[in-house]
Parts: structure tokens; C-alpha cells; sequence
């Protein structure tokens, strides 16, 4: 079945130049809302009422967004008479804990770390997300980043979903089975704050409530060169962004 | 399971004179028939639990309707039990049953729709209500190494955020559970998959497939690992809030789940949707259909190791999405519906761009399509795997591309039409055979399909709004329904009188299909049973919510 091989050739390489270059293709990245001037309090203060999660922060006139607890929803975007400004970037992985740096994996894992992936009651569209980071297009392979099905052979936890009470038991299970060192990187609104779910009997509100998370990937879902972003960061190869602190001092002040 | 009764086609037309004569004919005293509120056509209330078995029996196997689902609501001093079928082309029909608090036994109609069997376990498993002459209780949706026997956490004085540990209290959980095995062979043993499998990026879920050696002799899937309890956390919310539920629990159908619920409240309070924002919603559902399809075509050519297939595909998926995210702002399509219609509308030059995307990824598809149907050593996985034939596809309700394959499975946008679905030039392909290579047969067909309804819902918009405003007073009770990407979806909400959720159930096509999943997983080959899973393309988290 040579026309599989023709088939192929014909298409041409796809695959982004991120990490060399950035992506600038539209359609990559849904965006995220980001730190707002409005006209007046006022404004600023329905932007954060408008926020069914309470992901934005209002001080005086100003707005900011903890992208941790943002689901997408748009509403700031589309129900405002001024909206939240919006940045159509990727690189937005923060790190696990605000006191401490994070600490990248060591050199010897750069070009061949193992992630295995769990999903602990997520709604589908991370782990699609995650499943897109083998397609031609971003080809994860390229950078030395490899899926594997056994958490022994694993350096890298990648977990979505708030961790459904149903999915404690075998997501402790898997991180206990993984040798160190070891990264766990929470991806998705509802593995880092729970989400639209939050804290409830069937629910733990987030990884952070059962395993120690190193990174967080925010987004809902987070588009592939996000979590690709996440997995750079966890190797040592990207910096985590510090757009996290700008939000904790709105929210502090 | 023996079917004793004729088999009659749920495609045919149902005759509401005919329907209901028959069944006063039938029962006389021992029911009431009226019209029923919030889209519900006919409403059947059943003053003698006794006859509930025998009714439902009538309405499913004589009647010629299909099972909708089963909503099970707490009251002060009752339990109201609505159970729904669908009349083809006429409408829903609601069996209505009040029992008595007190009374927690109920006659079980499993075991004459067999479609209700998980259903009825459901609500046994979250409700405490205990069905008799049901075959198998228990362990359901509550795995058992988890939560303690006797505890129903959807009844209204679990609190929301009382943790599992708190339920051991009073009883102790059973870590030591194990499945009943029913292949009792000598040497026979039981190969457990999952629930972290298939290189992780599967979802959770969990099988055990029964095997004497080479052969796997039967394989039960659990499910419910992804239980979130989606319709305890909506008690008590507001209707937007809901909204984001209906769209997140289930991401990679949220556009037609949002819809679903957002027609249920414009039922309850009596919205019509402006004509823009009904063929906008058309676009937009078609889309995701289309998307879901080919990622689901993607998956198939990945589970036969088709290695160049399973990339093409994946770049229609991917373009796909990112024509999503150039059109709507979000890759799969959330925050776009709101009670009354659409958040946002869209200029002429995003839909011309959208619709070139489109015709571009039906073209591929073609292509696609054409070089699979060429390459033998493809069909040959395909072909007779997983087998459902019509006859159980009907006795179990498969919905969705799942049934169609096995040529039942009504489409909801042909049978029970919503958004004028009724005005729009489309075909519902059918296939008979049922296996695996049937099932591929109606994913590009219907893709297809779906492109052509963008293009006629594109053509036909008129300049107008997309969004009428919101009036927040009523109460009451509103069912949504939706063709999603799976298959027939129903939403049911009822607000109470400060307009926010009292009760709010979805019942989903994967809940549905996955019931009906056993059947074609018996008696083949271990290297099978990926390409089987992948031919039915269900959704865990869609099932369990």
C-alpha cells in the first residue's frame, strides 16, 4: 500500500517551529484574559462580578486574572460593555508553590523524558489537548518527550481533571509506582483549583489536595503548546511565567 | 435476554390517537393521560405502581417507541418518578409515578426495557430507592472500595460537601470488592485493563476481560471513575451556573450539552430563540459534530497501528479546531450558549472563513476515506469486529452513530426536530451489519452530512439578534434535547421558585451505549478489543458526569 507512503509526502511537514520560533498561527490558542485598566471602579468591579469562578481580582480600577481559576467561559469577554483584555499567548505555566523556585528536572532527562498521563475525572478536552501533542503538528517526539504506559518507567506526571473521589486511589497509586525524581504538572482549570466543580464529596477541588504539584498548566482546556510549554518548563528548557505574582498582588493589595 | 415480544422498528412514525387509545384500552382505570409541561407531549400518570412493569413494556415493545431515561426526583412527602420514551415524530412521552416516601421499593422494568437497567441502578446506587426484581444491584456508580454501603448521596440531606470519610462513620467501605466472574472454566481467569491505561491518554475506565487463553470470552466495563456528581453540585445554583456545568462535564460534546440544557430553560419559560441565533447553533453544533467524528475516525486508524491514516486524520482534527478557535474564540466551543440564545454573533467574513475550513476538511475526509476503503489490511481489523445486530441494537436503545451502524438509533434532529432542523436537506445514514467497519461508514457520513447543514445554515442567515433578553421569575419544569455528536441527549431541569436548580438531570448517549458495549465484546481476539473500543467512540466522562 505504497499510496499510504505518497499520501504522506504529498501532505509536507506540518509540524510548528515552537520552540525555536514562536506560533503564531491563528487558532493555536484561545487566549486568556489579562490585567485590565477600566474607565472606574465601577467597571472593574462587575468584571469580577461577572467571573462565575472568581478568577478576577478587582482593586480600584484595575483588574487582574488569576489564570489558575479561569474556565474559559468568555463572559468577561463578551457580556461587558469595556472587556478584559485579552492576550493570544501560550507560555503561561506557573510554578507548583510561590514560595519556593521550581526546580527543573536534571540535565539527564532533557532529551528523554517519559510522561505518563492519568485522568482523574477530567471532561474530555484536556486530554484531547494532550493526545493533540502527537499529532504532525506539534510531534512531541522532536523534543525528546515520549508517553509511556507504565508510571515505573515515568519521570513526569501530567494529571487533568479535579481528581474524582472514584480516581484518588489509582492516581496515588500511579505517583507512588514512579521513581524519582519525579514532576507532577497539574493541567487544566479544574486540576489546579477544581474549576466549575470545586470542593465537593465526589470532587477534591485539584491535585494540589492529594499529590505535591510542581507545575501548573492553566487553561481550560490549556491548547497543546501550553501543556508543550509545561513539559519545556519541567525539563529546564523554558521558564516558568510570572504573571501568577502580578495577580497576588491585586489580590493582596 | 430472549425478546419475546414482535419487534417493531422505532423508526416508524408513532400515531398519537392510535397511542393512546391503545394504552386506555389496555390499563382503563389505572392511568390518567394528559399534555405534558415543559416538552413533554403526552404524560401518563400510573396510579398503580403495579402496572408500571407491564406499561412500560407496551410503550417500548407494541407502541414502537425508544427509551429516553429515567428521572428520579425527591420531594417532601413523595418521590416523583418520570420515566421517558420517545414516540417517534410525536413527541416525548413521561410515565409518571408518585410513591410515597416511606416506600423505597420499587417494580423494576429492566426486566422488560433493558435499555433501563443502568438507570434503574443509577438511582439505586444515588437515591437509596431499591427496584425489585431488578437481576444486579449494587456497585454502580459508588464503587465499593470507595463508599460504604447505604449511602445515597443525591438525596437532599447529604451535603454537598460532606467527604467520603465522613460516610465511614457508620459503615465501612469494602476494599477487598471483587467483580463477579461468570466464566467459571477450568483455567478460565480475568485480565484486568485499566483504569490508567492505553499509554494514559485513554480515559479512566476499567475492564475485566474474561479469558480461557487466547479467546476473551466476555469483558465488563466499569465505569464511573470520572464521577463528579455534576447534577448534585447544580442543586442550588443559579441557571448560568448550570450552564457551565452542562457545558463542562462532557468537553468534547459541551456545544451540544450546553444546548441541551439552555433549551430546557427556554422551554420552562417560554423563550423562542431568534431565527439568527437557531441556524447559528446549527453551525455550531454541526461543527462539533464534524470535529468529533474525525477525531473519532482518528483514533480508529490509530487503534489498527494505520500510522500515516491515523496523522491525516489527526491534521483534519487539528485544523478543525483551530478553525473552531478562529470563529468562536475557544477550540471546543465553550461559552457560546446562553439561555435565550448565543453570547456572541459573527460577522460575514468569519463565517466565509469558516466555511472554506469545512469544505476543505470534508475534502480531505474524501480523500481519506477513499484510501481506507483500499487498504485491505485495514478492513480486515474492521470487519465483523464488535458486532451488535439490529435486533439487540433495538433491545438495548443504542443512540447515535453506534445504533445507525447496527440500523436503529434514531436521530433526534429527524425525529423530534429542534432548531428547524426540519427545513434542512440532510440524510441520516443507515447501515446494517453493525461492526466495526459499519460503524466507520456512518462517522464519515455523517461528517459529511454535518458539513452540508453548515452550508445551508450559513446561506439561509438573515441579519437580526442573537439573543433575546433574559427574564429570571419562572418555575417549573423543561426538558432539553439534543442530537449530540453521540447520539440523543436529554436535559431535565427544574428551578424552583427563586429560579435556581432544584433538580437537574442529563442523561447522555454514552450512558446509554455503554450499556449496550458487552454485547459486542464477546467471544473475539485480545488484539481486538482496542479497535472495538475505538469503533464505538463513547465518552467515559460523558457517562459519568
Amino acid at each position: 500500500m505504497s499510496f499510504w507512503f505518497w499520501h504522506g509526502l504529498k501532505n509536507g511537514i506540518r509540524t510548528t517551529q515552537y520552540p525555536v520560533m514562536p506560533d503564531l498561527t491563528v487558532g493555536v490558542t484561545p487566549g486568556r484574559p489579562v490585567k485590565t485598566l477600566f474607565a472606574n471602579s465601577q467597571e472593574a468591579e462587575r468584571a469580577s462580578g461577572i467571573c462565575p469562578t472568581g478568577a478576577i481580582v478587582s482593586h480600584g480600577n484595575e483588574s487582574a486574572v488569576l489564570l489558575g481559576n479561569c474556565v474559559h467561559c468568555q463572559r468577561c469577554r463578551t457580556s461587558l460593555p469595556q472587556a478584559m483584555d485579552w492576550r493570544e499567548d501560550y507560555e503561561w505555566t506557573i510554578g507548583g508553590s510561590d514560595q519556593k523556585e521550581f526546580e527543573a528536572l536534571p540535565g539527564a532527562y532533557v532529551r528523554s523524558t517519559h510522561i505518563m498521563v492519568v485522568d482523574a475525572g477530567d471532561c474530555g478536552a484536556c486530554l484531547r489537548e494532550v493526545k493533540q501533542l502527537n499529532n504532525p503538528f506539534y510531534n512531541m517526539h522532536r523534543l525528546g518527550l515520549f508517553l509511556t504506559a507504565t508510571p515505573r518507567a515515568a519521570d513526569v506526571l501530567l494529571v487533568v481533571g479535579p481528581v474524582s473521589e472514584n480516581m484518588r486511589g489509582p492516581l496515588l497509586k500511579t505517583y507512588e509506582a514512579m521513581p524519582t525524581p519525579k514532576k507532577v504538572i497539574a493541567v487544566g482549570a479544574c486540576a489546579i483549583s477544581g474549576g466549575v466543580f470545586g470542593h465537593t464529596f465526589m470532587s477534591a477541588g485539584g491535585v494540589g489536595s492529594v499529590l505535591p504539584v510542581d507545575l501548573k498548566v492553566p487553561g481550560d482546556p490549556p491548547p497543546p503548546l501550553a501543556i508543550l510549554h509545561g513539559l519545556l518548563v519541567a525539563t529546564g528548557r523554558k521558564s516558568p511565567s510570572r504573571e501568577e505574582s502580578v495577580a497576588t498582588v491585586g489580590a493582596s493589595a | 435476554m430472549s425478546i419475546s415480544a414482535p419487534v417493531v422498528s422505532a423508526a416508524e412514525r408513532v400515531d398519537e390517537r392510535k397511542l393512546v387509545e391503545g394504552i386506555q384500552e389496555r390499563f382503563g382505570p389505572g392511568v390518567s393521560i394528559s399534555r405534558g409541561e415543559g416538552g413533554i407531549s403526552i404524560s401518563i400518570a400510573l396510579h398503580e405502581a403495579g402496572l408500571l412493569p407491564e406499561l412500560s413494556k407496551c410503550l417500548f415493545w407494541e407502541m414502537g417507541c425508544s427509551w429516553g431515561g429515567f428521572v428520579a426526583e425527591e420531594h417532601e412527602s413523595h418521590w416523583r418518578l418520570s420515566y421517558v420514551f420517545l414516540a417517534s415524530r410525536l413527541g416525548w412521552i413521561e410515565v409518571l409515578l408518585h410513591v410515597p416516601s416511606g416506600a423505597h421499593r420499587i417494580p423494576s422494568i429492566s426486566s422488560g426495557v433493558h435499555a433501563a437497567d443502568w438507570h434503574e441502578r443509577e438511582v439505586e446506587d444515588l437515591f437509596g430507592l431499591s427496584f425489585e426484581g431488578h437481576p444486579r444491584l449494587g456497585d454502580f456508580i459508588l464503587h465499593d472500595q470507595v463508599w460504604p454501603e447505604g449511602v445515597a448521596p443525591h438525596r437532599k440531606p447529604h451535603r454537598k460537601t460532606m467527604d467520603v470519610q465522613q460516610t465511614h462513620l457508620r459503615h465501612r467501605p469494602n476494599p477487598d470488592w471483587r467483580p463477579l466472574l461468570v466464566v467459571q472454566d477450568p483455567g478460565a481467569f480475568a485480565m484486568p485493563v485499566g483504569p490508567v491505561y492505553e499509554g494514559g491518554i485513554g480515559e479512566s475506565l476499567h475492564f475485566l476481560l474474561e479469558t480461557v487463553g487466547e479467546d476473551v470470552v466476555r469483558a465488563i466495563p466499569r465505569l464511573f471513575y470520572n464521577f463528579r456528581a455534576v447534577e448534585k453540585i447544580a442543586e442550588g445554583r443559579s441557571v448560568p451556573e448550570g450552564l457551565l456545568l452542562a457545558e463542562r462535564f462532557a468537553a468534547t460534546s459541551a456545544f451540544a450539552h450546553s444546548m441541551g440544557f439552555a433549551s430546557a430553560i427556554e422551554r420552562l419559560r417560554n423563550v423562542e430563540v431568534p431565527e439568527r441565533a437557531k441556524r447559528l447553533r446549527v453551525v455550531l453544533a454541526e461543527l462539533e459534530r464534524l470535529r468529533h467524528h474525525t477525531a473519532t475516525i482518528t483514533d480508529i486508524c490509530g487503534s489498527t497501528a494505520l500510522a500515516v491514516a491515523a496523522s491525516q486524520a489527526s491534521i483534519v482534527e487539528e485544523e478543525l479546531l483551530r478553525a473552531s478557535c478562529a470563529f468562536s474564540g475557544h477550540r471546543y466551543l465553550f461559552g457560546l450558549n446562553k439561555v435565550g440564545g448565543l453570547s456572541r454573533d459573527f460577522g460575514a467574513m468569519a463565517l466565509g472563513r469558516l466555511q472554506r475550513s469545512v469544505n476543505e476538511a470534508a475534502e480531505r475526509l474524501h480523500v481519506l476515506e477513499d484510501r481506507l476503503y483500499f487498504t485491505s489490511s485495514f478492513l480486515d481489523r474492521l470487519e465483523d469486529a464488535g458486532v451488535v445486530i439490529p435486533e439487540k441494537a433495538r433491545d438495548l436503545n443504542l443512540l447515535g452513530p453506534v445504533g445507525r451502524a447496527s440500523g436503529q438509533g434514531h436521530d433526534l434532529r429527524q425525529e423530534c426536530a429542534y432548531n428547524e432542523y426540519e427545513t434542512y436537506e440532510f440524510e441520516v445514514p443507515r447501515e446494517s451489519e453493525g461492526d466495526g467497519y459499519a460503524r466507520l461508514r456512518v462517522l464519515f457520513q455523517e461528517a459529511y452530512q454535518s458539513a452540508r447543514m453548515i452550508t445551508q445554515a450559513i446561506d439561509r442567515l438573515e441579519a437580526g439578534p442573537v439573543l433575546v433578553p433574559e427574564d429570571r421569575g419562572s418555575s417549573g419544569v423543561g426538558m432539553g434535547w439534543v442530537e449530540a455528536p453521540n447520539g440523543a441527549a436529554l436535559h431535565w431541569v427544574r428551578l424552583d421558585n427563586s429560579g435556581r436548580i432544584e433538580r437537574y438531570h442529563a442523561m447522555t448517549p454514552s450512558f446509554n451505549n455503554w450499556l449496550g458495549f458487552h454485547v459486542a465484546v464477546e467471544e473475539f481476539a485480545f488484539q481486538d478489543f482496542p479497535i472495538i473500543l475505538a469503533t464505538f467512540g463513547l465518552s467515559a466522562t460523558e457517562c459519568d458526569r
